[in-house]
């Protein structure tokens, strides 16, 4: 909801508004194939002017002239790579929604896997510390026993 | 040992509010984007000018003596609000402004900077808006200071106000001119 | 006078929310029942004087008293009447407010049918939601009061943003603060038992009916604000992974967490101390949630016209809450006694292996979320991080949890036996790969919809089966089954729809990512075009006047084999107040996927139209609503509902 309030003020803001969604019929590429990959690249490059849009969602200017460039490169033959690295030349890695893997970004890309690994590492010191009774013990026992290596551990202080 | 564990969450926390207190600060402004232009030699460009037709190379930029670029346009409100201030500032830098009228209709651009004035050196237009894309603009006006050998020094995105001139585009033009 | 009278009773529910906190807190530690009992009262006195406040508030937005600021910014005296009251929370003070009157309205819950806790533990509860109350009541005060005038009045408000002139958004915010706020109990209970330095069973079998509360709202309105987005912006789009909508479903998979932690703590009164750290962070990020998006930091700030105090006010209290708290669990919680016996292959193993997911859930997205701010504040570089980036880390980690959501209501407690086990998952996987093979024949070009629907068929086939061991089938006979049936409580059947509620919404998902098609091209009336065996034309433009806008609509006629003969009627509106233009997309809902045109660009030579057919959309809907289905069947079980003031009686 917000969100949208504050698409909606800084389109206002910046530039005249026009309704329309992103991208339009006059700049599609006659070959689908094209223009299929046109529309995924589009969806990984953010509007820079916009809060939190892709070009291809996004009706401001500037995303409509970025449009027209990732077609018109796309046509001259170019990759995605090649696309994206002229666009990062001009705006910066701010323009990828994906960012590249870099020393900067190093722990937002494997941040989630450092954290997947550290939780499953924990639960398994859990578990394991937790089957520990599975011994013959009862629960005096481990009482009893607990309370001598408590004892043993503290004596030699 | 164990403890330590029940001390993370807080020492997370504490970094993730020391990082929201940085956001904070009056300075930043979360929607300013760094040019990837500093330090590096402007791009190449080869534009109309506005009053003579005459196509103009990048090569302007490289006499030896620092410059202005600013991109405006007759559409764009803010620009009419840093306008006086480029007046003043190629008077008493004594500093060549360029300007280069952006997405604007030559017609358009000339009428506004007839009703205004003019501060430009020299006044190019880039219709189709590539060479803006080139220099990175992303919502005029934009301001680029080039040092003597075609460099760019900085770039200020939105209407210069009399503190940034000032505090910002002043001392760094003296201390290109030195 | 009203407006005055509104004012005073916030400055005065400020004043109770102080005794609220000071009378039960100290009453606790001091074990006085007076004070308890006065802090229960003004409990009572403050979610009164909060009504009163908001009920001046809304009387000011009906009558469209422009005097006051907030009403003259964000209404118009001809705005329709429901827009007018929904106007009361669409502007920051006003939503702000419906936030605290939110928390008295739990507060007060708790004074009124908490009397079966422990008095102290009530009491400690109690204080703790006037702590919070007291910080916020303090914020409005200071920052954000709604009930500043503006002299002279002006003859007419600037209007709602039009993009919040709608229904699904109008009750879109209540339901997400009561999610948001509803937290605060669990947070409430969680502090309360650090104090009490104790946490058992029955503390389990109190939190989860809150939690419960608080998450069907927070699931309600997370859904709600998605369906308005998919409906109201016209691109088709459901999810942005947009910082806004990040900070909402960050508490969604906590609170998940937490629902399911919880029952371990009351069936083995083990995670003890986890539980206790997921209610405490739930909270913290439904705070987070609230704030971060006033306090300019994640969105931009020119956009949402922030003033600096209050960014520093909202950091001041969040510092104080959430830090106080977490220090509060590093001092107390390390000496609370750790449960039984906990092996992994057993009901709570698997209850253990949700909470990792989710917990690793939690910290993709905030990582995602808050790594740009904290980059930039590192080194000055600024990136963004859009759905690529969640698609590639959070995906991932949702997959092995939808898998474990198969095996885990299969287990047992204590002590699963891995060849009964296998025996059971045998059957559901053999059911799952005659699905995959299903779609895999519907789809042979790409491979993702078949992992992804055979995925949630595995979790629907597991929850269906889980359900018939439970009522002994296919051992007895149907009779005495469906006797077995009605005997089941009503939280089993509650678990087993929500869980399906998920599986469903993974199909719409699924299908909407991979299955949508779609077409954009300008048409002239009398243009035809097919998309998706539907064939659609354009019949004529139409312009009328609604109430507060003007708008023109295209009128499209749609034929299909099976299903057609019928006319969609995409809508652009201007409002002029705000100068705004929005887009009504016209939707027509089938069983497989909604049929969903846009009016764009109007031109010279004609009209782009976007028309698409959206897979499996309306699916994602109907799994929403099991969810809270689901939820809403639990929380009806006496079990869960009484099983609290019961239980605590016995102590």
């Amino acid at each position: 909801m917000i969100r949208a309030l504050f698409i909606f003020i800084l389109t206002v803001g910046l530039f005249q508004f026009s309704l329309a969604f992103g991208v339009s019929p006059d700049e599609m590429l006659d070959d689908p194939a094209l223009e299929q990959r046109a529309r995924n690249l589009s969806q990984e490059l953010r509007c820079v002017v916009c809060q939190n849009q892709s070009i291809d969602d996004s009706d401001a200017d500037l995303a409509k002239d970025l449009r027209v460039i990732v077609r018109e490169q796309l046509l001259a033959g170019q990759s995605e790579a090649q696309i994206k690295s002229y666009l990062v030349d001009r705006y910066g890695e701010f323009i990828l929604f994906r960012p590249k893997f870099s020393v900067h970004t190093l722990m937002l890309w494997i941040g989630p896997f450092v954290v997947l690994f550290l939780l499953l590492g924990g639960g398994i010191w859990f578990y394991r510390s937790r089957s520990k009774g599975v011994s013959a013990l009862s629960d005096k026992e481990e009482q009893e026993l607990s309370d001598i290596l408590r004892v043993g551990s503290e004596e030699p202080k | 040992m164990r403890r330590f564990f029940f001390f993370a969450p807080i020492v997370l926390f504490i970094v993730l509010l020391a990082a929201m207190l940085w956001g904070l600060n009056s300075e930043r402004d979360p929607g300013a984007l760094p040019s990837t232009l500093i330090g590096k030699p402007t791009p190449e460009f080869s534009l109309p000018d506005l009053h003579t037709e005459e196509t103009v190379g990048s090569s302007i930029l490289t006499d030896g003596k620092p410059k202005i670029v600013n991109f405006f346009a007759s559409w764009c409100i803010p620009c009419l609000a840093e306008h006086p201030l480029l007046f003043g500032l190629a008077k008493e830098q004594e500093i060549q402004i360029v300007g280069i009228a952006w997405k604007n209709k030559p017609d358009e651009a000339k009428a506004w900077l007839e009703k205004h004035g003019n501060p430009y050196r020299t006044t190019l237009y880039d219709l189709p808006g590539r060479t803006g894309i080139d220099w990175g603009v992303y919502g005029i006006p934009e301001t680029f200071i080039i040092d003597g050998k075609g460099k760019v020094a900085l770039r200020h995105a939105g209407p210069i106000t009399p503190d940034i001139l000032s505090k910002k585009l002043i001392p760094l033009l003296e201390g290109l001119q030195q | 006078m009203i407006n005055e009278i509104g004012h005073f009773a916030l400055v005065l529910a400020l004043g109770l929310a102080a005794a609220q906190a000071l009378f039960s807190l100290l009453g606790a530690a001091q074990r006085n029942l007076t004070w308890m009992t006065i802090g229960r009262r003004a409990a009572y006195l403050q979610f009164f004087a909060l009504t009163l406040s908001f009920a001046a508030l809304t009387k000011a937005f009906l009558v469209s008293d422009f005097s006051l600021l907030v009403v003259a910014e964000n209404s118009h005296s001809a705005k329709p009447l429901i827009f007018k009251f929904a106007g009361v929370w669409g502007n920051h003070e006003g939503s702000i407010l419906l936030w605290v009157l939110i928390l008295a309205l739990f507060g007060a819950a708790v004074s009124r049918f908490g009397r079966g806790l422990p008095t102290t533990l009530q009491a400690r509860v109690i204080g703790v939601q006037g702590l919070i109350g007291l910080g916020f009541l303090a914020f409005i005060v200071a920052t954000s009061d709604p009930f500043v005038r503006i002299f002279p009045a002006p003859l007419d408000g600037r209007d709602l943003n039009p993009l919040l002139q709608d229904i699904g958004l109008a009750i879109h915010p209540p339901m997400l603060y009561l999610g948001y706020v509803g937290f605060s109990m669990a947070f409430a209970f969680a502090i309360a038992a650090l104090l009490e330095g104790r946490v058992d069973a029955a503390w389990g079998r109190w939190v989860r009916p809150w939690t419960l509360v608080a998450w069907i709202f927070l699931t309600g309105g997370i859904s709600l604000g998605s369906w308005w987005a998919y409906y109201e912006l016209g691109w088709g789009g459901w999810w942005f992974w947009d910082p806004v909508e990040n900070v909402s479903f960050m508490p969604w998979l906590t609170g998940t967490a937490l629902l399911h932690s919880a029952i371990v703590v009351e069936k083995r009164e083990a995670l003890r101390s986890w539980t206790i750290l997921l209610a405490i962070l739930t909270f913290s990020l439904s705070l987070i949630g609230t704030f971060i998006v006033r306090s300019g930091l994640l969105t931009s700030v020119h956009a949402f016209a922030v003033d600096p105090e209050r960014g520093v006010f909202i950091l001041l209290l969040l510092a104080i809450a959430i830090g106080g708290s977490l220090l509060l669990f590093a001092w107390r919680a390390p000496d609370m006694k750790g449960g039984g016996l906990f092996a992994p292959i057993s009901r709570e193993g698997g209850l253990l292996l949700n909470n990792l997911l989710l917990a690793t859930a939690t910290a993709t997205v905030f990582i995602g979320t808050l790594y740009p701010l904290i980059i930039e504040a590192i080194n000055g570089a600024k990136i963004s991080i859009g759905p690529p980036f969640y698609n590639q880390t959070f995906v991932p980690i949702m997959l092995p949890l939808l898998v474990a959501m198969g095996i885990g209501p299969l287990l047992p407690w204590k002590r699963g036996d891995m060849a009964k086990l296998a025996g059971r998952l045998k059957l559901v996987l053999l059911l799952t790969l005659f699905v995959m093979g299903l779609v895999y024949w519907q789809d042979r070009e790409q491979l993702w919809p078949m992992f992804g629907i055979g995925l949630a068929a595995w979790v629907i086939i597991s929850a269906l089966l889980e359900l018939a061991n439970r009522v002994g089938l296919p051992k007895v006979s149907v009779g005495n089954a469906w006797q077995r049936a009605k005997g089941l409580p009503r939280a089993a059947y509650g678990m087993t729809l929500a869980h399906i509620g998920l599986a469903v919404a993974v199909i719409g998902m699924v299908g909407s990512s991979f299955w949508t098609e779609e077409f954009i091209g300008l048409m002239k009336p009398g243009d035809s075009q097919e998309v998706a065996g539907y064939h659609f034309k354009l019949e004529k433009m139409e312009a009328f006047q609604g109430p507060n806008y003007q708008a023109r609509r295209a009128v499209v006629t749609v034929n299909a084999s099976d299903d057609g003969g019928y006319v969609m009627k995409p809508e652009q509106r201007l409002y002029p107040v705000r100068k705004q233009n929005t887009t009504e997309a016209a939707i027509r809902t089938t069983f497989l996927g909604d049929v969903y045109v846009t009016l764009g660009e109007v031109q010279k030579d004609g009209v782009v139209l976007r028309i698409s057919f959206r897979s499996l959309i309306p699916w994602l809907w109907m799994g929403a609503l099991l969810l809270v289905l689901g939820g809403l069947l639990s929380l009806s079980d006496r079990r869960v509902r009484v099983a609290a003031p019961a239980a605590g009686k016995r102590t």
